[in-house]
This record gives structure tokens, C-alpha cells and sequence, in this order.
């Protein structure tokens, strides 16, 4: 049997913007989703922002991609249509889906609705769904989640800020609680000023924490302090300065994703002190035992968060008033935004109009008749 | 730094086995100790265990060493004179030192009893102490030390098995509390079969664990489970074993000292599995960061630990009646232990016989 091409996998016809090889160029791809469930929501996309692993996956940075390859994990939108045994939203409800849409729901992390920790877990694209099909993300016009993976905004809460929330904001907000670092009065650094960073300075405020950001760029103090509200600002190369901050924070969330020294980290922990790792480097990082043997201090990781969890983290961060910095762009612009993005040049996530660039193509298709 | 006339620094004649410079040989040596303080406790030292710390530090292999250097951290002995001030101890009880002697008494890790983690932690030997002396450890016939960095060894415990319990227990003890490894049920690796190791299996088997031992000898597997107790056992260079074995453990006690690669250690642990190094490489190790995020895992440190919990660990021993295996030798036969300690030829700790054996010239 010929294999299907992905327009005919599916009933309903889908349009979005995938890449086709390592090199990484995304360009007009028309592909089909499955019809809607009983357990399913249907919803149009409005917004997808774009998070550094989509740049990771498009140019199988991390080896294990597969093409052609539509990425997006950070998708908000409206509903068009439920299944017949949906509780949670009806059409209309403004709505999201982040890293995963399903998993096997009976393992103990299931249980646990540790969903990402699930042995089986079903991410958003480059996965093989449970019908043997591979996902899509949310570079496209539309997307189909079971219920469980469907997060609801709240009203006040902009669709197109809030769309990196289910990447960026699951992934520093839950290492935060889960490493009891969200205690008021604690004393946090964040290093990395970038989509991860300046969503995990906004939320340590909230949690009350003082806040230190860590960066390789002294350009970036003045955003740090008068926008985002930190109380302080390390540069990382500058061995004096950290020197004299040693033992003094509590925890450090790490969102750097390239390679990059621990030891200078480790010295600003007290006893005790956490050092989390949230970005991924593709090298291996070097740790120096004496460094958590003296001090008793631990390197952890993880990875963004359960669906009752990240269902939370919106509500906090609606709560406080925490989106993210986007800058949007129509989806002509996105592999220049994938260029910038290489070069940590945006401020602080880009956020894809999905609806309008969609209407684009639409006006041009129809204009060419 | 050599200290300048050893003898006459304090007004106490002491002797001592010394190493001199790197080459870490151990020779006979006089110097003195402090009168005993109104807080002190002097004692006369009866065993002291070799810890390949302290063959790491006569050889300067840390470079922090200075010279001569009087090592040993796994002393114990009887009390033969007290300060006024001192409540807890009197003359003739069985007491014992580890590897503190001091700290500041007034930081947040000194005022939570992990005096351990002050910075201005003062070690038993090769350390500054508060009167700008250098300290000297318990190769030697006797010590002096303030109250509060003194443990009594209960008496259930033999001296000499016990002593090593000062360094090689606590440094076990500790971390198996703090994270959460001694609840029963629970699966935990302990990765090497030495002086920490062996009495890490036997305190995660009194606290209830399933203990695997990770070894890169499989000499060594009839020993680890018919003599230590533990469940299974585990050759870490073979990869079918250490593949099958695979998120099978909730937490790992690292003991190695030397380089490794911790990957595979990692690759053991469950989903939230936490690795925790005691053992101290001097180069880096190599961290993979995937696996630490796709589990949620946690690489983690632990040095020692607090003074209570050193008592705490003492009774919880003798409550279970737990030792080292040691292997007495006489003070003559140090430098030879030096060297087969340094080939890990010892099950599984040295114990110098210093009252009956440290004799002066």
C-alpha cells in the first residue's frame, strides 16, 4: 500500500508551516488532522509562540526528528468544536495545548498527573500519536487535543502573551515549587535573560523571592532591574563579582541551553542550596564533586510539568498578572525569526499570528484564482 | 608552612606518627597539645582508623596540605581530664573525635546543627584552630578537643570497629536521611565496596532499603551479599547488566573517589532518583543533562555531617549493631597500610592500635 501523504492521512484538512529537512526552512505545508473525538476539543489557533526547542527539532539538533517536521508548542486559540464527552470547554472558550497531547494515563506518574514523566508520552509534534500517526504542532491553523491535554485561559489573560506560558512558564514554574523554591523571602537567581529567564524572574517576584538574573550580557542589567523587577545583576564572566555573592542564594534556575561552567554557579549556593537546570545543553556539563560535596548542594533537572500543574501555572500567572514579552510576527517572517532566535536576538519570545497569517494565505490563494 | 617548634607551641608534650612532605611517608614526631580549656575534653587515644582522606592529605594530593601533618579523623579513647565547664563527659568514658574540631558556633548552618557546612569549619588536622595553631589528628596518643565536637561512643560499640564509624558512618548516615533514602522499602545503589561503602550497605539495610552494590569487581559479589547483606550486586562495567537494571533505583550513594563516568549511574535511578557523591574525584565528572531533566533527577553532594547527627548515627549503630570491618595493625606498620590502602588491599578500613602499639622512640 502507497504511504499516505499527509493531507490524506486525516479527514479534515489542515494548513500550516513545517520544515522539510535538517536545514531547517519552514515553508507552506498542507496536512490533515483526525476528525474531532468524543474526547477531543477542536480549536482554531490564534497565536503560537516560538520556543527555542522548535529551532532545536527543526534542525535535528538533538538527533531525533523527523520530516516533515511542524513544530509549536505554545498554542492558544478558540474553540470550534467539542466531542461528546467534553466537560471542561464548550465552543467559544479561548483555550491552549503546550508539549503534550497524550500519554498512557495509567502508569504511577499518570496517576500522579506527572503526564511528561510518562514513559509513553505523546509530545505535540514529532511524535507518534496513539493512532500510529505522527503530530503536529501548532504552526497551523488548527489544532485537535484530547480534553485532558486542553488548558483554559482565563479571561483575563491575552491569548498571545500567554501562549508561551505553556512552554516557558510550565518550565520554570514547576522546578520552582517542586524544589520548594517558591517560599517568600528566598533568595533566587536566574541565569539566562531570555524566553525561559524573563518568565522565571516574573513568576520568583510573585513567589516573593529576591531576585538575581545571570548573564553573560551586561547590556541586559538595565532590562533586568527597571523591566522585569529584579533586585540584582550578575555578569557571569566577571569572577569578582560573583565571588563576593558566594553563599548567598538559596537557588538558581538555569535556563542557559549552551554549554556553560557550573563551579562559578555552585559558589553563589548556600548549604543545601539547589542549582536546577532547565536548559538543555547537547554536550555533556562539567561537575566538579567538591562543589556539591562541600555544602551539600544538588544540580537538578526538569522538564516543564504535569497538565493539573500547568493548568495551575496559568491561573497563578493570570492571578499576577504574568505573560510573557512577545514580539509578533505574521508567519512570512519565520525563518528570519528562527535566524534571530539563533542569535538570542528577540525580546523575549516570538509569537506567531497564526489567524491573520492564515488569512494571508487564504486572500493570496483566492486572489491568484 | 612548617610549623616552627611543634613541641613548644603548647604546654602539653603529645607524639604523634607525622607525614613531613608529599611523599606522605609517616615518621615519629613530638609536638604538644593544648592545656585543657574550661570547655575541653582531653583524652587518651586508644584507636584511630585510617580514612583515605588521610592518604589523599599526606600526599598533598588536594593541595591543601601543610606540613608536618598529623593525620587521622576516626579517633576514639577514654576520657582522662575534663574542663570545668564541660557537662557532658567525665573521666574514663569512651568518647571519640571525627573530622571537626571546631567552627564559628554563630552561622545559620552552625546555629541548625550542620556545623559541617559553616565555612569557618575547623578540620581535625591539617586545620586552623581559633588560637592560629595548626591542628593535629589522631595518629597520636592523645587529644584534646572542645566539648562540643566530642561523641560518646556507646557501649555496645567495640572501640576499634567503631572509629571508623566517625568518618566512613557519619558520611553515610547522613546523606540516606537527608535524602529521604531511609524509609523502608526503598531500592538504594551503593557504588563501591570500600571503607564508605560497606558501611553505607549495612546502615541502608538497617534502615529498611533494598541494597544493590555497584562494583567494578566482581570478586567482590559473594562478599557484598553473604558478608554485608546486600540484596544484589552489580558489575558496572558490564552493560547488559547495568541496561537491565535500569530505573530500578530510587537513590545512589556514590562513594568513589576516582573519576567514573556517572551516566550510567544516573540511567539507574527511577523517575525523581537522586544520585548523591560522596566520594570526592579531583578532576570533574561529566553530567549529562537530558537524563537529569527527563526524570526529573537530582545529582547531589554530601559532606560528613552536623555534630547531633553524628551522635544520632553512634546509637543508631549500636542500636543495630553496627561496625566496620576493620584490620588492626600496630603504629609500625602504617606506611605499609598507606600503600595497600592506596591499592584498596584492606577489608575494608585499617584501625591503628595507638595505646598499645604508638610508642615513643
Amino acid at each position: 500500500m502507497a504511504k499516505k501523504s499527509p493531507d490524506e492521512v486525516h479527514p479534515v484538512k489542515a494548513f500550516g508551516w513545517a520544515a522539510s529537512d535538517p536545514s531547517g526552512h519552514l515553508s507552506p505545508f498542507s496536512f490533515s488532522r483526525r476528525a474531532t473525538g468524543e474526547e477531543d476539543v477542536r480549536f482554531k489557533v490564534l497565536y503560537c509562540g516560538i520556543c527555542h526547542s522548535d529551532l532545536h527539532c527543526i534542525k535535528n539538533e538533538w538527533g531525533f526528528s523527523t520530516y516533515p517536521l511542524l513544530p509549536g508548542h505554545e498554542i492558544a486559540g478558540e474553540v470550534t468544536e467539542v466531542g461528546s464527552k467534553v466537560t471542561k470547554v464548550k465552543p467559544g472558550d479561548k483555550v491552549g495545548v503546550g508539549c503534550l497531547v497524550g500519554a498512557c494515563h495509567s502508569c504511577d506518574n499518570c496517576t500522579a498527573d506527572l503526564e511528561n514523566h510518562c514513559p509513553q508520552v505523546i509530545q505535540t509534534y514529532n511524535s507518534i500519536d496513539v493512532d500510529g500517526t505522527m503530530t503536529y504542532g501548532g504552526y497551523s491553523d488548527h489544532m485537535v487535543a484530547r480534553e485532558r491535554y486542553i488548558v483554559r485561559f482565563p479571561e483575563n489573560m491575552p491569548l498571545d502573551a500567554g501562549a508561551p506560558l505553556l512552554c516557558a512558564g510550565i518550565t520554570v514554574y514547576s522546578p520552582m515549587k517542586y524544589y520548594g523554591l517558591s517560599e517568600p523571602g528566598m533568595h533566587i537567581a536566574v541565569v539566562g535573560l531570555g524566553g525561559l529567564g524573563h518568565v522565571a524572574v516574573k513568576f520568583a517576584k510573585a513567589f516573593g523571592a529576591r531576585v538575581t538574573v545571570v548573564s553573560t550580557s551586561p547590556k541586559k542589567e538595565e532590562e533586568a532591574l527597571k523591566r522585569l523587577g529584579a533586585d540584582s545583576f550578575l555578569v557571569s564572566t566577571n569572577m569578582d563579582q560573583l565571588k563576593k555573592e558566594q553563599f548567598t542564594l538559596d537557588g538558581i534556575i538555569d535556563t542557559v541551553s549552551a554549554v556553560h561552567p557550573l563551579l562559578p554557579l555552585l559558589g553563589l549556593l548556600k548549604a543545601n542550596g539547589k542549582l536546577i537546570l532547565v536548559g538543555a545543553p547537547e554536550k555533556p556539563l562539567e561537575l566538579p564533586a567538591f562543589s556539591v560535596i562541600m555544602g551539600r548542594k544538588t544540580v537538578a533537572g526538569s522538564n516543564i510539568g504535569g497538565m493539573k500543574e500547568t493548568q495551575e501555572m496559568i491561573d497563578f500567572a493570570a492571578k499576577h498578572n504574568i505573560t510573557a514579552d512577545i514580539e509578533i510576527i505574521k508567519a512570512d517572517y519565520l525563518n528570519t525569526a528562527m535566524e534571530r532566535l539563533a542569535k538570542g536576538d528577540v525580546r523575549y519570545r516570538f509569537v506567531i499570528d497564526i489567524a491573520n497569517s492564515v488569512a494571508d494565505i487564504y486572500r493570496e490563494t483566492t486572489q491568484r484564482k | 608552612m612548617v610549623a616552627n617548634q611543634p613541641e613548644k607551641e603548647h604546654p602539653m608534650p603529645a607524639f604523634g606518627l607525622a607525614a613531613r612532605d608529599p611523599s606522605g611517608v609517616l615518621s615519629p614526631f613530638n609536638f604538644s597539645r593544648r592545656a585543657t580549656g574550661e570547655k575541653d575534653v582531653k583524652f587518651k587515644v586508644m584507636y584511630c582508623g585510617i580514612c583515605h582522606s588521610d592518604l589523599h592529605m599526606i600526599k598533598n594530593e588536594w593541595g591543601t596540605s601543610t606540613y608536618p601533618l598529623v593525620p587521622g579523623h576516626e579517633i576514639v579513647g577514654e576520657v582522662t581530664e575534663v574542663g570545668r565547664q564541660v557537662e557532658k563527659f567525665k573521666v574514663g568514658d569512651r568518647v571519640g573525635v571525627g573530622c571537626m574540631v571546631g567552627s564559628c558556633r554563630s552561622c545559620d548552618n552552625c546555629s541548625n546543627g550542620v556545623e559541617n557546612y559553616c565555612p569557618k569549619m575547623i578540620l581535625t588536622y591539617a586545620g586552623t584552630y581559633h588560637d592560629g595553631t595548626i591542628t593535629y589528628g589522631g595518629y597520636s596518643d592523645v587529644m584534646v578537643c572542645d566539648e562540643h565536637f566530642v561523641v560518646r561512643v556507646p557501649d555496645a560499640l567495640p572501640l576499634d570497629a567503631a572509629a571508623p564509624l566517625l568518618c566512613a558512618g557519619i558520611t553515610l548516615y547522613s546523606p540516606l536521611r537527608y535524602y529521604g533514602l531511609d524509609k523502608p522499602g526503598i531500592h538504594v545503589g551503593v557504588v563501591g565496596l570500600g571503607g564508605l561503602g560497606h558501611v553505607g550497605v549495612k546502615f541502608a539495610k538497617a534502615m529498611g532499603a533494598k541494597v544493590t552494590v555497584i562494583s567494578t569487581s566482581p570478586a567482590k559479589k559473594q562478599e557484598a551479599i553473604e558478608r554485608h547483606g546486600a540484596d544484589s550486586f552489580l558489575v558496572s562495567r558490564d552493560q547488559e547488566q547495568m541496561q537491565a537494571a535500569m530505573g530500578t533505583l530510587d537513590g545512589i550513594i556514590d562513594t568513589v573517589s576516582a573519576v567514573h563516568p556517572i551516566m550510567p549511574l544516573i540511567g539507574l535511578l527511577k523517575t525523581h532518583g537522586k544520585l548523591v557523591l560522596v566520594g570526592a574525584p579531583e578532576k570533574p565528572l561529566e553530567l549529562p543533562v537530558f537524563p537529569l531533566l527527563m526524570g526529573r533527577k537530582i545529582v547531589g553532594g554530601s559532606c560528613i555531617g552536623g555534630m547531633k547527627e553524628t551522635q544520632e548515627m553512634l546509637d543508631f549503630a549500636a542500636k543495630h549493631n553496627i561496625t566496620a570491618d576493620i584490620e588492626v595493625i600496630s603504629a609500625d606498620y602504617v606506611n605499609t597500610a598507606m600503600q595497600r590502602l592506596e591499592k584498596g588491599d584492606v577489608k575494608y578500613r585499617f584501625v591503628i592500635d595507638v595505646a598499645n602499639t604508638l610508642q615513643q622512640a
